[in-house]
């Protein structure tokens, strides 16, 4: 059988392909999880082939440049007690974005923070700043401070400003890519 | 966090509002191994072994409350995380102002696009957000084209210009 002469030749570390094709097929085997079995690189290998040394040794490679930012688990935010997950958008002077963008990144209860462009006239944000807090008032109190840092820190530089919470999650499959 | 009613907030509703909701809030025990799974995994032969043994759980253990939190989906996920962008292709931030009587139908053609990867209801005129992954980034515009003609509705594209920080970590 084609799969069984796969690895065998695999195991004598013979046609496993260029590794661009390897590591994309190692992303299409692993973008659902990784097997909850005792020895779950060996099953991932078995499944496409190759050894498991060698399986282990290019996911290594995939972490050491960035291409997975890492190996774990995904909690869903609501059921660990972030109830609150409010994306703070700000509309701030181009002038300063970058300067703001930095700042806003630093403080230690956002989690993510991003410039994105403006769709005007309807939507005049270009800072997005995800803040997760246990509930809407202490979410709320956190955009405050950001306000009020920037009003310091920034005088003029926010314009507008608003927070949509988000009232579910629809779906967190992570990326899939095409097999 | 150690709110009790973790995991109760989003119970209750239609499954078509709220999504994906976890059945149950993680324990002490669940919660000590969440924490210890949001760092880096090992990449050994027997990893589940190994950060039971830094838990003081036995590695079946692990596997089987793993296995239970995702069935319960405290837990969305368990594997790599991959930057698509690193291999050529794409993340895009992107919202659709859906109509009220409209949700159930857009969410569903929305979320049925393997490019979604994931989406939230936002209290906002713009009221759906979601994160499109694509293998290229040319990628990004055919799917949301595909996705206005799928629901009718316009989509509207926030690509980051500027990544300024990202906390892949949430303490449970």
């Amino acid at each position: 059988m084609r799969a069984n002469a796969m690895a065998d030749a695999a195991a004598e570390g013979v046609n496993e392909g260029p590794p661009a094709d390897l590591d994309r097929r190692i992303v299409l085997a692993t973008q659902g999880g990784l097997p909850l079995v005792p020895r779950p690189y060996a099953a991932v290998a078995a499944q496409l082939g190759v050894s498991e040394a060698t399986l282990r040794e290019r996911m290594a490679a995939m972490l050491a440049d960035g291409r997975i930012r890492r190996i774990g688990a995904v909690p869903n935010h609501y059921a660990i007690g972030y109830t609150a997950n409010g994306m703070s958008v700000w509309d701030i002077d181009d002038a300063l974005i970058d300067a703001v963008g930095e700042r806003v990144g630093a403080l230690p209860f956002v989690t993510h923070c991003y410039r994105r462009p403006r769709h005007l006239p309807d939507w005049p944000y270009n800072l997005f700043a995800m803040v997760h807090a246990g509930s809407r008032e202490a979410a709320l109190a956190r955009v405050a401070e950001i306000a009020a840092l920037l009003e310091r820190e920034f005088r003029g530089a926010c314009r507008r400003r608003e927070v949509l919470f988000s009232a579910g999650i629809l779906k967190k499959t992570g990326l899939r890519i095409g097999g | 966090m150690s709110d009790a009613k973790a995991g109760a907030g989003e119970r209750a509703g239609s499954g078509g509002r709220r999504g994906v909701a976890a059945r149950r809030a993680p324990d002490d025990i669940d919660r000590r191994l969440i924490n210890a799974l949001q760092g880096d995994f090992p990449l050994s032969e027997t990893p589940f072994a190994e950060v039971g043994a830094a838990l003081g759980l036995s590695e079946g253990e692990v596997i089987a409350r793993l296995q239970s939190l995702l069935d319960d989906h405290v837990l969305t996920r368990f594997g790599p995380m991959f930057q698509i962008e690193r291999m050529g292709g794409a993340f895009c931030l992107a919202a659709i102002a859906v109509p009220e009587a409209d949700w159930p139908r857009v969410v569903e053609a929305v979320n049925a696009f393997p490019e979604v990867a994931h989406n939230y209801r936002r209290e906002h005129a713009l009221n759906m957000w979601f994160v499109l992954a694509t293998e290229s980034p040319a990628g990004i515009d055919d799917c949301a084209r595909r996705m206005e003609a799928a629901t009718g509705l316009r989509v509207h594209l926030f690509p980051k210009e500027k990544e300024y920080f990202v906390e892949m970590k949430l303490e449970a």
